[in-house]
């Protein structure tokens, strides 16, 4: 029997020839992430295990993201104790302030995850670097102290479903409609315990940027990881980003899947997932009159180089609704320096938005743009549960950048076809 | 180990942003966690849980982010069990990490409501229903995951494991 991408690497990890769904393997880590939220308690059960060093200081990566620049007293205490801890033992790859960007997007710009690694991070949205070939999954505090002691994690080998997407893109429809729409189809927890592995003509010609906003929401169908098969558009982001080496590893053609499900992406339009779930998904030509107080464009979703010229190109020559606050976030200071010197922030300020340094702040409702009881906001980030934002009566509507930014003009939900923007 | 205590019923996808909703985050003191566990989704809950009571949940219970805050607070508010139908999986692995005990069954969440007295006998993986006088089988625990929980956590269990 042949093995999938996901297991292949799990094997290789765990010194296997080979592995199969279901098997409990311990496999090492090439990268143990912790962020301002989740590291504190993995730092604390790291010193009450009585550890005295790190597995390896270039692999520990702590990444303040969330509540930062401190958003408040407690806020800056739990920096404080990142801070310290990477100081005492010398982690190389701590960010501050100033070099800081949302973890997901600074970590693969970086070039310190790489393909055909296996990470470990102690965020959800781990999952994000399937977009270049690693396995890669969110796992708890605790397990985060684990591998920060032994470089190496328990994994149960995860069953992998097929998502095969053919056909060419509609105008404005981007990875997070193609996301949406999956998750829309199976469920919250459609792909639970599983691997999800994205591929097909469709996929061979998306962007990176793309790729990652797909893998990032395996999460939200509840899977372990997602995944997507490195090839020349891998290459060509790793070359140049990558200081140690890496492996392409690719599906056998006889690998076997507890699901295949293929996607006619010619038929998907924009997506908007409506309160309370990813899943509770909508073209947007079914959307009817949902007034919005808030557009956030940002998150290790969608805060990316691509998704701020998208939103620009929609945003160029209009300004947006007076009832609407339009908060942009571009996730690194790479992207903010990037977007800058494009002119985008020009398009951006022309439009009446306002710029945020790299922060995931209001997707978990943090700060940098919480929502009142009532208010309703679209967004590009994740996750619209209830009170996700703010106010437990607020409302999180979910979308791609373009559709945020034409929202933000509209003072509703809407599309860029109604700004006359045809792509 | 034997538990006992009274249902407190949930729906499917109960997400860890209502077991324990971000803006408390910026702190890690399981008592001050506790306070706000399921504020958002039962205010009643955390006015009228008492020790020992259990969290009976659809599908899918705890998925969203990885917050381990989310099983801290459920057993910090003296919550002794949670049983669902099934558990998003990196709340699974914490809740094992954490020593919060999880018990996974169809029958049993279909057969109880809010209020039912439950008996969880984790050794012989029953839940006994003491007002209809149901017993329920539950899905045995992987062998791996119970040598972590007799070493008292993934920490213990490494450190039993290097020495």
């Amino acid at each position: 029997m042949g093995m999938t991408i996901t297991e292949k690497i799990l094997a290789d990890h765990a010194g296997r020839k080979e592995v199969s769904p279901g098997q409990l393997i311990n496999a090492k880590v090439d990268i143990a992430l912790g962020n301002d939220i989740t590291a504190p308690i993995a730092i604390e059960q790291f010193k009450r295990a009585g550890a005295k060093r790190v597995f390896d200081k270039e692999k520990v990566v702590l990444v303040p993201d969330h509540f930062v620049p401190n958003k408040d007293i407690k806020s800056a205490e739990q920096c404080k104790i990142l801070r310290e801890f990477a100081r005492e033992h010398g982690l190389t790859h701590y960010f501050e302030v100033g070099e800081m960007g949302i973890e997901h997007a600074l970590l693969p710009e970086k070039g310190l995850v790489l393909p055909g690694d296996l990470v470990a991070g102690a965020d959800s949205h781990t999952c994000t670097y399937g977009a270049l070939g690693a396995f890669s999954a969110g796992v708890g505090s605790t397990d985060l102290a684990a591998a920060m002691v032994t470089g190496e994690l328990w994994f149960k080998v995860p069953e992998t479903i097929k998502l095969i997407y053919y056909g060419q893109l509609r105008t404005w429809v981007s990875g997070k409609d193609l996301i949406l729409y999956t998750i829309g189809r199976i469920g919250v927890d459609g792909a639970l315990y599983k691997a999800m592995e994205f591929v097909g003509e469709t996929i061979d010609h998306l962007p990176m940027s793309g790729r990652f906003t797909m893998a990032n929401m395996a999460i939200e169908a509840g899977a372990k990881n997602g995944i997507f098969h490195p090839d020349r558009m891998t290459e060509q982001y790793v070359k140049g980003r990558a200081k140690r080496d890496y492996h392409f590893y690719t599906s056998d053609a006889n690998a076997h899947y507890s699901e295949i499900l293929d996607f006619d992406v010619s038929k998907i339009e924009p997506q908007v997932a409506f309160p309370h779930l990813p899943s509770n998904t909508r073209g947007i030509s079914e959307v009817e009159e949902v007034f919005i107080d808030q557009s956030v464009i940002g998150s290790c979703t969608n805060g990316r180089l691509d998704d701020l010229r998208e939103a620009a190109r929609v945003l160029k020559g209009h300004r947006i609704s007076s009832n609407v606050r339009l908060i942009i976030i571009p996730a690194t200071p790479m992207i903010f320096r990037k977007a800058m010197k494009e002119g985008l922030f020009d398009i951006f300020l022309d439009a009446g938005a306002v710029i945020s340094p790299p922060t995931c702040g209001p997707c978990l409702g943090g700060y940098m743009g919480v929502l009142a009881k009532g208010e309703r906001a679209i967004s590009t980030t994740n996750r619209n549960f209830v009170g996700r934002m703010g106010h437990p009566e607020s409302d999180v509507y979910l979308s791609n950048p373009a559709i945020a930014a034409a929202s933000a003009v509209l003072g509703r939900i809407g599309g860029p076809e109604e700004l006359g923007k045809r792509g | 180990m034997k538990l006992k205590g009274k249902a407190w019923k949930f729906g499917p996808n109960i997400d860890t942003d209502a077991i324990i909703p971000a803006r408390y985050l910026n702190v890690t003191d399981p008592e001050e966690l506790a306070q706000h566990c399921m504020e958002d989704e039962s205010p009643r809950f955390g006015r009228e849980v008492k020790d020992g009571d259990m969290i009976v949940a659809e599908t899918n219970f705890g998925c969203g982010s990885s917050r381990e805050h989310a099983p801290i607070a459920i057993k910090a508010k003296g919550v002794s069990c949670v049983i669902a139908k099934s558990f998003a999986r990196i709340f699974y692995r914490n809740a094992f990490n954490m020593g919060l005990p999880i018990v996974e069954s169809d029958e049993a969440v279909d057969g109880i409501q809010g209020g039912h007295e439950l008996d969880v006998d984790l050794d012989k993986g029953e839940i006994r229903n003491r007002p209809t006088g149901k017993t329920y089988k539950v899905s045995p625990i992987p062998a791996f995951m119970q040598e972590i929980i007799d070493d008292g956590g993934l920490m213990e269990h490494i450190a039993r494991r290097r020495s």
